[in-house]
């Protein structure tokens, strides 16, 4: 047992603090810290800017053009960037797509659609959720029925995140109606500019345009869109599930929100005494901060052992269920924390370039929407409840 | 970074926990509790042989261990088999209060500890002190050559078999200073000790002692006069370190308990494990477990580092061992139903055991509040 990061890792930590100290702005920090709204360019250029430096693929293996760092070093990064006010990095083209196309992928979809990725020619979306097929996601309908080289797709898909920018959309599609719901699913690659394909806002509860619906009207898609095997889909999703663990417990993210909280409450006055000396909210403060300290060496112990004892899908259950809750707590601190001021709704003074009046503190103005933003958390990627399920039956044989 | 242990460590667990699983059996340790003596000297015997004492010092002092990584190897097993031999009052404060503080010719005694020959404890926390560690009120006052000590001493772990006990008195200050503290070595038998011994509701022993016109010698003081403290905080923080390590093998036994009791009953014509209602709980149940594990290892790899990252990072993992071995303990009684009521069923003393462990050295809210403390600190 040893928690001491390796004189590599310091030095690589090192290595980390002074790129971000060099390409990012105090302008996108600030944006980041304050829960102000990013614009594309900022999403993008962030994308650009780790690219440049070989970092933006950090899982992706080196003949890919990944950097292939180890579990370790991808928290490092993790913890320093959000420490420091970076944006995340949008995961859809690089942490849900890409290493489906590695496992499953051609060799030609390997060659044409990785580099993309890297180079930001294609911005991806995920067409998973439908209107009916929330938790219950292998119940999906819409469907690809072959036509020639093509395949036609009628339906709709919705929660789509981030789908207003995108070039592309990884889809979930009905190719067949026999047997179990999960074995008529099949995984396709379709271009966002097809016609037929619609795309609508959905507003969300603290009011910004994040998610969209997705329609599909007899969208032609040539055939080698297709990833792997026809009905083989479900298994494809799956694997990008258990692949998937670095960072589903967001820890980085988590720190730097509670030291936000922590700012908060150190400017946060009651009765002349900053907030931060209040008995009650302090030990409150202390109790996240000892849960967020545990997940973070969760968090490793699960990176640094391949071969944990319990199977890699529910332990990815476990890490999202307990980052999920703690993250939800520290939005509930920052949203007591800023007292009155949680209720005013000036969301233009979140868009860039705002100079009206400001009402209240700066870093009270995007503390609530945030809040009602990360209900989101313990819905998405399998709700808890789901989650929950995959561990009664993976670990406890339930 | 490294989450696995180093060989020799791990063969010790091994060792410790086939021993505990082949020979150790609950219904001999609950009978044990029931005697004056309050657990069973043969097995104590053996586990000196077995080197489990010796683990929980150093070289140097005589044994073969005594890192943070030890303790909670060797207190998890402890746990998994609700030990109940005083390796806490004898080893870990008794013993580690020696380690400390002790001069050459006090260090002998710890040759005894290792080889299961002495018993001893910790006459530290008095009837007002709660957990606070620094409120001593019993009195040392110079005396000729030696000191003269007066107070009383509540719920001291291993008190009644004691045959030699660490006294903390107050040689100056007030109640709660933490300057002033000193500790003598008083033999359990001394003229003016008084022992009132008694079992805890979780199968240990602990007794209240009065002392009254107790006469030391000046080779009896343990390290300097009125500077106990920072070895006081120090052993308490092992002991709690060990605590939670102990919960954390205790947990796991009501857990798995728990899931193998979802499996086999049925009602309604099911087994209970189908309900959903108890399949989430139990899954949180599981995932705390996970948590309390990991703020054990951040406290052990923390423990030798500045003083407040250790309190801190112990503090931290005393605090979820609470909690979390609370919901365990309760979750799993809920969960059996009425069989986890019976004294008979093994999960019961389990949770008892769990919850006690929060009244020891420190409850939820004792650490919460001193994390705070410390945080300000290190601010």
């Amino acid at each position: 047992m040893d928690l001491s990061f390796s004189p590599q890792d310091l030095a690589f930590q090192a290595e980390v603090r002074a790129f971000l100290k060099a390409e990012l702005s105090p302008q996108l920090a600030d944006k980041v810290r304050h829960n102000k709204t990013l614009t594309k360019e900022d999403m993008v250029g962030w994308h650009a800017t780790l690219n440049k430096r070989g970092w933006l693929a950090q899982d992706w293996p080196k003949q890919y053009g990944g950097a292939d760092w180890t579990p370790v070093q991808q928290q490092i990064f993790d913890d320093e960037a959000s420490a420091a006010g970076a944006p995340r990095i949008i995961p859809f083209g690089l942490k849900m797509l890409a290493p489906v196309l590695m496992k499953f992928g051609s060799e030609a979809q390997k060659a044409h659609y990785l580099p993309r990725i890297l180079d930001g020619t294609d911005w991806w979306c995920q067409g998973y959720s439908e209107p009916g097929a929330g938790s219950d996601l292998a119940s999906l309908k819409t469907r690809a029925v072959r036509d020639g080289d093509h395949y036609v797709i009628n339906g709709q898909k919705t929660w789509t995140t981030l789908g207003q920018y995108a070039d592309m959309i990884f889809c979930l599609v009905r190719t067949g109606t026999e047997g179990k719901p999960q074995e008529g699913i099949s995984f396709i690659l379709v271009d966002m500019k097809s016609p037929g394909i619609t795309i609508r806002p959905i507003i969300l509860l603290e009011g910004t345009h994040e998610v969209n619906e997705v329609f599909f009207d007899n969208v032609r898609v040539p055939a080698e869109n297709l990833i792997g095997e026809e009905n083989k889909g479900w298994t494809y999703a799956k694997y990008l599930l258990t692949h998937e663990r670095t960072n589903i417990a967001g820890v980085g993210a988590s720190k730097a929100a509670l030291a936000e909280v922590k700012r908060i409450a150190k400017a946060e006055t009651v009765r002349g005494v900053p907030l931060a000396d209040d008995p009650y909210f302090a030990a409150r403060v202390a109790q996240v901060e000892m849960e967020l300290d545990a997940l973070s060496t969760t968090n490793l112990r699960v990176l640094s052992s391949p071969d944990a004892a319990v199977s890699a899908g529910s332990i990815s259950s476990m890490l999202k269920i307990k980052g999920t809750e703690i993250r939800q707590s520290i939005n509930d601190l920052a949203r007591r924390a800023i007292g009155p001021y949680a209720m005013p709704f000036v969301s233009e003074a979140l868009e860039e370039g705002y100079n009206g009046e400001p009402v209240g503190p700066e870093y009270a103005l995007g503390v609530a929407p945030d809040y009602f933003n990360n209900r989101k958390i313990t819905i998405f990627g399998g709700s808890n409840e789901i989650q929950r399920g995959i561990i009664s039956k993976m670990v406890m044989g339930l | 970074m490294d989450f696995t242990h180093t060989e020799e460590r791990q063969l010790f667990k091994d060792s410790v926990a086939r021993f505990i699983a082949d020979t150790y059996t609950l219904d001999a340790r609950n009978r044990a509790a029931e005697t004056d003596l309050g657990f069973s000297a043969e097995k104590w015997a053996q586990f000196a042989e077995l080197g489990a004492i010796g683990a929980l010092f150093s070289e140097e002092d005589g044994g073969f261990g005594g890192a943070p990584f030890d303790v909670t190897v060797l207190f998890e097993e402890l746990g998994r088999g609700l030990v109940n031999e005083p390796f806490l009052a004898t080893a870990i404060l008794g013993g580690g209060l020696i380690a400390e503080l002790g001069a050459a010719e006090q260090k002998a005694v710890i040759e005894e500890v290792i080889a299961g020959s002495k018993q001893l404890a910790f006459a530290h926390g008095e009837p007002k002190s709660r957990y606070d560690a620094s409120h001593v009120e019993t009195t040392a006052k110079k005396s000729g050559d030696g000191y003269v000590l007066n107070g009383a001493k509540a719920v001291v772990l291993n008190g009644g078999a004691a045959d030699l006990l660490v006294v903390s008195a107050r040689s100056s200050g007030a109640a709660w200073d933490e300057d002033g503290l000193s500790l003598f070595l008083v033999s359990g038998d001394a003229p003016g000790v008084s022992r009132l011994s008694y079992s805890s509701i979780d199968g240990l022993h602990a007794a209240e002692i009065r002392l009254e016109n107790v006469t030391v010698g000046a080779d009896t003081l343990l390290g300097a006069e009125g500077k106990a403290w920072t070895a006081i905080e120090k052993v308490i923080a092992r002991a709690n370190l060990a605590l939670a390590s102990e919960a954390i093998g205790a947990m796991e036994v009501a857990r798995d308990m728990t899931i193998e009791y979802l499996k086999t009953r049925k009602q309604f014509g099911v087994v209970i494990g189908k309900f959903q209602a108890l399949q989430h709980r139990m899954a949180t149940v599981l995932l705390e477990i996970e948590q309390a594990r990991s703020s054990v290892i951040n406290a052990a790899g923390r423990f030798d580092g500045s003083r407040v990252e250790r309190e801190m990072a112990v503090s931290a993992a005393k605090t979820l061992a609470g909690k979390i071995g609370r919901l365990v303990a309760e979750e799993a009684i809920q969960m059996h139903g009425g069989i986890a009521m019976t004294w008979e069923y093994a999960v019961g003393h389990f949770a008892k055991r769990l919850v006690m462990i929060d009244h020891m050295f420190g409850d939820v809210d004792y650490h919460v509040a001193r994390y705070v403390a410390l945080s300000k600190e290190a601010a």
